[in-house]
């Protein structure tokens, strides 16, 4: 329909310019196979991107460094809204409100309006590009998006970590009865998603070079959306990578086709993503008909 | 009773408005200490004005779309497309309104939510899918659709009746009083003096059981997804009439949020089961005070979130039994030590 859609560039960018989504889909996948979710990766975005840009810009501070210490936050955020889920038992929809809340409100205490950063760390990172051929290249953001995608594969289809998570997002009490450490795999599963959602914080820096506490606002849906597009069950237990990564490059493929088109507006996206997102879990519910998935 | 701890102990558990009402009652007194003037009232034009009166014209969103979303709570399920149907029932009433009668706008408006409302309960019903996934559709697609209706524009009209339904007086309080206290008092007696709140008791617990028990389980569902959906239309039309225009794009955004936090701030717990609807509405009264508090102190209002997490963190642990047997345990062993 659109003449140069399917040139290289607009692949590797399908990459690119998605890399923050599927960086938290990685991550969110995990979460919502063990059967929870996190509903503040988009406030932990905000919040790392002005984070990193305040510690870069007016403390001036090595914007690796600044990272690491967003990166550390994130986690340890994380680590905490899983302690209280497991230690108290608390639902995981409400803790992680919780904490959309508390990291939208921590990003507008650092700062109230978007910074610029500029970096020489920086300007290198937007040049840096591994050449693929015609005018393709893979961008930094790509090749970190690629890197988290290949560890998220070996961490849950390979690992006891993963097996874990699998068995508690199957059935918690046949988990526990089974032996698997329910509360530390909890409590790193959402560390993780902390974690990620920062790396995603920090990627979106890369991408426009600035930081912003607004930047995320339903971020956590459209991470959701395209997870559950990928085939992962929201009662936890079923579900793969490889369907996550189809999930984001969808949902990237729908915004590069509203870009080329130009007459659409976004809200046609919103339109589009409910309409898959009713098509996939009807599908998914007629395929998962005969198994007890109500409660 | 020789359990020294038997007084206190009902307040730890099931629905009960005492927390609720502590937490109001704490704020307000705060306000009282530090701001003379939150509950100064005057009368001007034979009209009652204040910060109190504020908070119930402001907090009129909240608990409307907190009434509806008590019933769908106390099914079980969740309800995220209502700052989406409040969009969409705006936008509609907007372009109306103009057009033709009055009546006519509004019964469409809500006519329409009420239907969107119907189809999450088919979705959650009869097709068996996640409250949380069937609503968040909604959700995302619904702001788009008000957004495609409006044209992406922000649509301004003049039209008195719709002006006065969130802006006018009746009885010296703001006609919004009025429509909360219609909505309340109707869902109160329909849930306490019909076996409808029975039902939804009942289904919330344990659907199963419901079900063996002869109650229509998936149509009790449809029901309350489409009264949510009316609450969350009615809530529109206020919101669109107060700054007289419908921005579809802002209109209830996070609203659905602040709806879920007055329930569960209300004892309704989000397993579902028993509800308390005077409660969301109480639970509802402390988010506007506390953002009212926020403001008066001059807190940014982009800050005002932090509060908010911690008190739906606080709330969360409250209703947890196991922090409620930690603190119950300290407690104890300060009796027992003394």
């Amino acid at each position: 329909m659109y003449e140069g859609f399917f040139s290289g560039r607009v692949i590797t960018n399908l990459f690119a310019d998605n890399a923050a989504l599927g960086i938290a889909a990685v991550v969110m996948t995990l979460v919502i196979l063990s059967g929870g979710i996190d509903l503040s990766v988009g406030s932990m975005l905000g919040f790392t991107t002005i984070l990193i840009a305040v510690l870069v810009q007016q403390k001036g501070m090595h914007p690796l460094s600044a990272i690491a210490i967003a990166l550390g936050i994130g986690t340890v955020f994380g680590a905490f809204m899983g302690f209280l889920i497991h230690r108290y038992d608390l639902p995981p929809f409400l803790v992680t409100l919780g904490g959309m809340f508390l990291a939208r409100g921590m990003a507008f205490v650092i700062s109230k309006e978007s910074l610029g950063i500029e970096n020489a760390f920086y300007n290198h990172m937007a040049d840096f590009g591994i050449p693929l051929g015609g005018k393709a290249a893979l961008s930094a953001t790509a090749l970190i998006y690629l890197l988290l995608f290949a560890l998220g594969i070996v961490v849950t289809h390979f690992t006891p970590f993963g097996r874990n998570i699998y068995a508690l997002g199957g059935s918690e009490p046949s988990a526990r009865l089974m032996g698997v450490p329910i509360g530390s795999t909890k409590i790193a599963v959402y560390a993780l998603s902390g974690f990620g959602a920062a790396l995603a914080g920090a990627v979106s820096t890369f991408y426009t070079t600035s930081g912003n506490p607004t930047t995320g606002g339903g971020f956590e849906l459209d991470v959701i959306a395209s997870v559950v597009i990928g085939g992962t069950l929201l009662t936890g237990g079923v579900g793969t990578q490889l369907g996550t990564l189809a999930g984001v490059l969808i949902f990237g493929t729908i915004h590069s086709a509203l870009d080329f088109d130009g007459r659409l507006n976004s809200y046609w996206l919103r339109i589009a993503i409910g309409g898959l997102l009713l098509i996939f879990i009807l599908f998914q519910r007629f395929l998962t008909r005969t198994s007890a998935l109500t409660r | 009773m020789n359990d020294p701890l038997a007084k206190i102990k009902p307040w730890f558990q099931g629905v009960s408005l005492f927390w609720p009402v502590l937490g109001l009652g704490l704020l307000l007194i705060f306000n009282a200490v530090f701001s003379p003037s939150f509950f100064h009232l005057e009368i001007r034009d034979g009209h009652l004005y204040g910060t109190l009166v504020d908070i119930l014209n402001q907090g009129s969103k909240v608990m409307l779309l907190a009434i509806g979303m008590t019933l769908v709570i106390a099914t079980g399920g969740v309800d995220l497309s209502v700052g989406s149907l409040m969009a969409i029932a705006g936008a509609v009433a907007a372009m109306l309104v103009m057009k033709i009668s009055f009546a006519m706008a509004v019964a469409i408006s809500l006519g329409l939510a009420t239907v969107a409302g119907t189809c999450n309960g088919l979705l959650i019903g009869y097709a068996g899918i996640q409250p949380i996934i069937a609503t968040l559709i909604l959700m995302v697609a619904g702001r788009g659709l008000a957004m495609l209706l409006t044209g992406g524009q922000i649509i301004t009209f003049e039209h008195p009746s719709f002006v006065f339904l969130g802006n006018g007086h009746f009885l010296g309080l703001p006609f919004t009083v009025t429509i909360v206290a219609i909505v309340l008092c109707f869902t109160l007696v329909a849930t306490r003096k019909t076996a409808i709140g029975l039902f939804l008791e009942s289904v919330g617990d344990n659907e199963k059981a419901a079900r063996y028990c002869g109650i229509n389980a998936a149509l009790v569902k449809v029901m309350v997804y489409a009264y949510s959906g009316l609450c969350a239309g009615i809530a529109g039309l206020i919101a669109t009439s107060n700054i007289k225009a419908a921005d579809s794009s802002r209109v209830g955004e996070f609203m659905e949020l602040d709806a879920i936090f007055a329930v569960v701030v209300g004892g309704t717990p989000l397993t579902g089961g028993r509800f308390s609807l005077v409660g969301s509405v109480i639970g509802a009264l402390l988010i506007q005070t506390l953002t009212i508090t926020m403001y008066n102190l001059g807190v940014a209002p982009a800050v005002s979130p932090v509060p908010k997490a911690i008190v739906i963190v606080a709330v969360c642990l409250m209703q947890s039994a196991r922090f409620r047997a930690q603190i119950l345990g300290w407690f104890g062993k300060r009796r027992i030590a003394a």
